[in-house]
């Protein structure tokens, strides 16, 4: 048990390392950084919080509406279309933001083929509506992306306990709006805090998005002092800004977890009796359109527009089909493997918290999930500290050789990366299991392993394959680690399609990028059914 | 049924793992020695007609190359973590800033080459030391004005300066000020006016900016087409890709649009380039070497400019690249600053431009 615990406290460890090196940043003040850091704040620094709060209100109010509303039509009513609907509402997610960004602005900027067309068909002038490359633009597309996080996780919440209770609620004599706000929004309140956490986290470590649309973030700003200023403690200082940011978000939404514990011991209780409330005529229509909103703006109109620039590109050119085929294996390889270590480590993490909760571990997982919002090139900087260090006063260690020459320190930059995603996902499963449970197996005499096996993974299969599928596509789109750190002759689809769309051959990147989508399909598709099996 | 299809699938990548990892130990214990020759190469140049080239040179010697194409700053950063470790031989980078930036660093191993010095003209590579260059320009691009023929005289946007002026107010589309090809022609202006004349200078192009800047070089040139912009900064690189092509959008574009060579009465034409380096740590030396003599051969030169183009470094070879020809060929006068002065100057660009409000 001691060396146990003793491997948990070395895996923590490593995965708040990078984390703990930008605060560590600070050690490392000096009149450069110094100097930048105050040129910053007297001229740019104010506007680019403003604006990151402006994105965060945004892509906050965008999740919560698609998510939280689609995912309660499809687990608390019936109407035609539904089973479909409850998978397709996850499409989205199979799409990088950086790749809607692309198709987007290309399709409907002033110079795009539906302006000029138009322009051209009914003689207008002039721009025909506001830029997509803006604020608001960045705020609309980052929410596309990000709004399946809230959905999973609510709807897992609602599936497994709404019907009974709302059913429950019916009988005793409440009215629809009332079961919604008074049974449902309660039970799925975690969740969507959870959901929004995660996509906020996303939005303030995203530069794809922002920097394509011009949108002067934070996260802009600690990318030009690294870049351009050439200062990466400066960077890295910065950084904690957007970490104590995150911190906040995190710790709030800590309260409001802690707040809500409804847990039903029944879990299996879902019956016959208890099904989704059936819709007809208007009302049907309505919750089928809002459901199919999100899936035509978030994954059918950006894939038709990259189809059109993938013929288009194929009457010109040959496609690389050989490459293709590897760099297809590689993401999928760098995914599952990732994925498969952050759940076991979210598992192990969430289990010692449950089993003994402790202010070391809760601080613990908590500084974990700030990775999740640091800029990847921030890891990779906190990441590099370290091992140059080692390289430099342990040469034989060949420390630099094992980081990059072999997938080591890729996946330990995803782990740090989307461990918050894994944890998140396990640790609201976890809420859901009633503690009372546990108590009757110890009680009946299930301790440690026995506990965890034949208790808490049975109840928690279904969060569990919840965080596979996410930390698998998160994977597969990461873009800044996976530059820096792959080893020889590893190109994956997200690398290829950056650097065609970087060279702006918009046309040969929409190859990668579809594959990019269909290839995160998979883990979508098989866990989306997965989750809907009856167990 | 599917979940276990699921597990097949993640029993396998464990396996994976597994063997990447066994595989790494062995790398690491036993050094790799006497097997077939290798070159390893860590390139910014992101270019997917780079292939033939690369071909070309294992065809041509044997030699395998092994691969890691990044951004610049990010294979600067790698380098610098993995240290003596590094199994890096050549760097290949796209921005002169980013080659001064190596050479600061110390992450170069300086190269004494009589074929290379002929080759690439002093101001093209790094300042010479007793003991070698440390790095070697190996193709350049412009950074050219292009406007819209219906509605700008060529005369109001002959060079750089008249950018500023307020005749063009609303007119100008450029990206955002913070890349390097900005920076990298802001630091040379600011090499000719001064400092204090190129911030009036910068605080005029904002003030004639037609729109925040966004996008990259591709949409500034479609913007000038579109009418959005009247005149616009661009990469030839860019520029040549839209003029050699044949579909009809792009032919439309390149109908519409009038393309200068700046400051050609003062200066000359800002360039940039795309450079290489041995590795300072590097393996393979030799190979590393055979490689940068390569990239200034008749063949690859010619290679940049038709496949990729970029202006060969080498003078006097016969260039078979219409769009290029289209533009002026290589009969331009062109900036003969030492391309390592807008490194130093980057930082305090970047201030400047944060000062005056441009993105």
């Amino acid at each position: 048990m001691r060396l146990f615990s003793g491997f948990r406290g070395l895996l923590t460890l490593l995965l708040v390392w990078p984390v703990l090196m930008v605060l560590a940043a600070w050690s490392q003040w000096d009149a450069s950084s110094a100097q930048v850091l105050q040129a910053l704040s007297q001229t740019v620094l104010p506007d680019y919080l403003w604006s990151s709060l402006l994105l965060c209100l945004g892509v906050g109010l965008g999740v919560i509406s698609m998510g939280s509303v689609s995912a309660a039509a499809v687990s608390l009513f019936d109407f035609p279309g539904r089973k479909t609907l409850e998978w397709a509402l996850l499409l989205p997610l199979a799409m990088p933001a950086y790749v809607v960004a692309y198709a987007y602005t290309d399709f409907l900027q002033y110079s795009g083929p539906l302006q000029t067309q138009l322009r051209q068909a009914f003689g207008w002038q002039g721009a025909l509506w506001p830029d997509v490359r803006s604020l608001w633009g960045a705020a609309a597309v980052l929410s596309f992306s990000l709004y399946p996080y809230l959905y999973l996780l609510t709807r897992t919440a609602l599936t497994e306990r709404a019907p009974q209770l709302m059913e429950a609620a019916r009988l005793l004599g409440l009215g629809l709006m009332q079961r919604i706000l008074r049974v449902a929004l309660p039970l799925a309140r975690p969740a969507i805090a959870a959901g929004v956490a995660l996509a906020l986290m996303e939005t303030l470590a995203d530069f794809g998005v922002s920097s394509y649309f011009g949108v002067q973030t934070f996260t802009a700003g600690i990318y030009k002092s690294w870049l351009v200023m050439d200062n990466r403690w400066a960077a890295a200082q910065l950084s904690t800004v957007l970490l104590v940011l995150v911190g906040l978000m995190l710790w709030l939404e800590f309260r409001a977890q802690s707040r809500l514990r409804f847990v039903n011991a029944r879990l299996r209780a879902r019956t016959h009796e208890s099904q989704p409330l059936p819709l007809q005529s208007w009302p049907a229509l309505l919750a089928l359109f809002l459901c199919l909103m999100p899936i035509l703006l978030g994954f059918v109109a950006p894939l038709l527009i990259m189809l059109h620039a993938l013929w288009q590109n194929s009457q010109t050119q040959a496609m690389p089909w050989p490459s293709f085929m590897d760099w297809t294996w590689n993401s999928l390889r760098l995914g599952g493997i990732t994925a498969l270590l952050a759940v076991a480590c979210a598992l192990l993490f969430a289990y010692g918290a449950r089993v003994q909760p402790s202010r070391w571990r809760l601080l613990s997982a908590q500084l974990m999930g700030l990775g999740y919002a640091v800029p990847g090139v921030v890891i990779v900087v906190g990441l590099l500290w370290p091992v140059s260090w080692l390289q430099t006063h342990w040469p034989q260690s060949q420390a630099g050789y094992w980081l990059t020459a072999t997938i080591l320190g890729l996946v330990w930059a995803y782990l740090v990366r989307f461990i918050a995603v894994a944890l998140q996902s396990v640790q609201s499963g976890y809420s859901r299991i009633s503690t009372t449970t546990d108590e009757t197996a110890r009680l009946l005499g299930t301790h440690g392993w026995a506990l965890f096996s034949r208790v808490h993974w049975p109840l928690l299969s279904r969060a569990t394959a919840a965080a596979l599928l996410l930390v698998w596509v998160d994977v597969m789109k990461e873009l800044p680690a996976t530059l820096v750190l792959r080893p020889f002759n590893t190109d994956t689809l997200a690398v290829v399609a950056y650097q065609l769309a970087r060279d702006e051959r918009l046309g040969e990147a929409a190859l990668p990028s579809m594959a990019l989508v269909l290839v995160g399909l998979l883990p979508v598709l098989l866990l989306s059914r997965a989750l809907r099996q009856p167990r | 049924m599917i979940l276990c299809a699921l597990r097949r699938v993640l029993a396998r990548l464990k396996s994976e793992l597994a063997i990447g990892v066994a595989a790494a130990l062995t790398c690491s214990l036993v050094p790799a020695q006497a097997e077939e020759p290798v070159l390893n190469l860590y390139s910014a140049r992101h270019y997917a007609t780079d292939e033939a080239l690369y071909s070309n040179f294992t065809r041509a010697t044997g030699i395998r190359i092994n691969r890691v194409d990044a951004d610049d700053a990010g294979i600067l950063a790698r380098l610098k973590a993995e240290g003596s470790a590094s199994a890096a031989d050549v760097i290949l980078l796209v921005d002169a800033a980013r080659l001064w930036k190596g050479e600061v660093d110390q992450l170069f191993a300086p190269v004494k080459s009589s074929e290379l010095e002929k080759a690439v003209p002093p101001h093209l590579r790094s300042q010479a030391r007793p003991e070698g260059s440390l790095w070697f320009g190996l193709s350049t691009r412009a950074r050219l004005i292009v406007y819209d023929k219906q509605k700008i005289q060529r005369t109001d946007v002959d060079s750089y300066e008249k950018l500023a002026d307020p005749r063009l107010t609303g007119r100008l589309c450029v990206r955002s000020g913070s890349h390097p090809y900005n920076l990298s022609l802001f630091g040379a202006m600011m090499e000719h006016l001064g400092p204090a004349a190129t911030e009036t200078w910068l605080k005029g192009l904002v003030a004639n900016m037609a729109r925040s800047p966004k996008g990259g070089d591709t949409d500034q040139i479609k913007g000038v087409a579109s009418g959005e912009c009247g005149v616009a900064l661009v990469n030839s690189y860019y520029l040549a890709r839209i003029l050699r092509s044949n579909t009809p959008e792009d032919k439309a574009i390149a109908e519409r649009i009038g393309v200068v060579f700046p400051n050609q009465a003062t200066t000359g034409t800002h360039m940039n380039i795309a450079g290489g380096a041995v590795a300072r740590h590097a393996k393979h030396p030799e190979n590393a070497l055979k490689f940068l003599k390569y990239l200034v051969s008749a063949q690859a030169q010619t290679y940049f400019a038709d496949g990729n183009n970029e202006w060969p470094v080498v003078k006097g070879l016969k260039l078979n690249n219409p769009a290029l020809q289209a533009m002026g060929g290589a009969n331009f006068k062109s900036e003969q600053l030492p391309v390592s002065v807008v490194g130093m100057n980057q930082v305090r660009v970047q201030q400047m431009l944060d000062r005056v409000g441009f993105r």
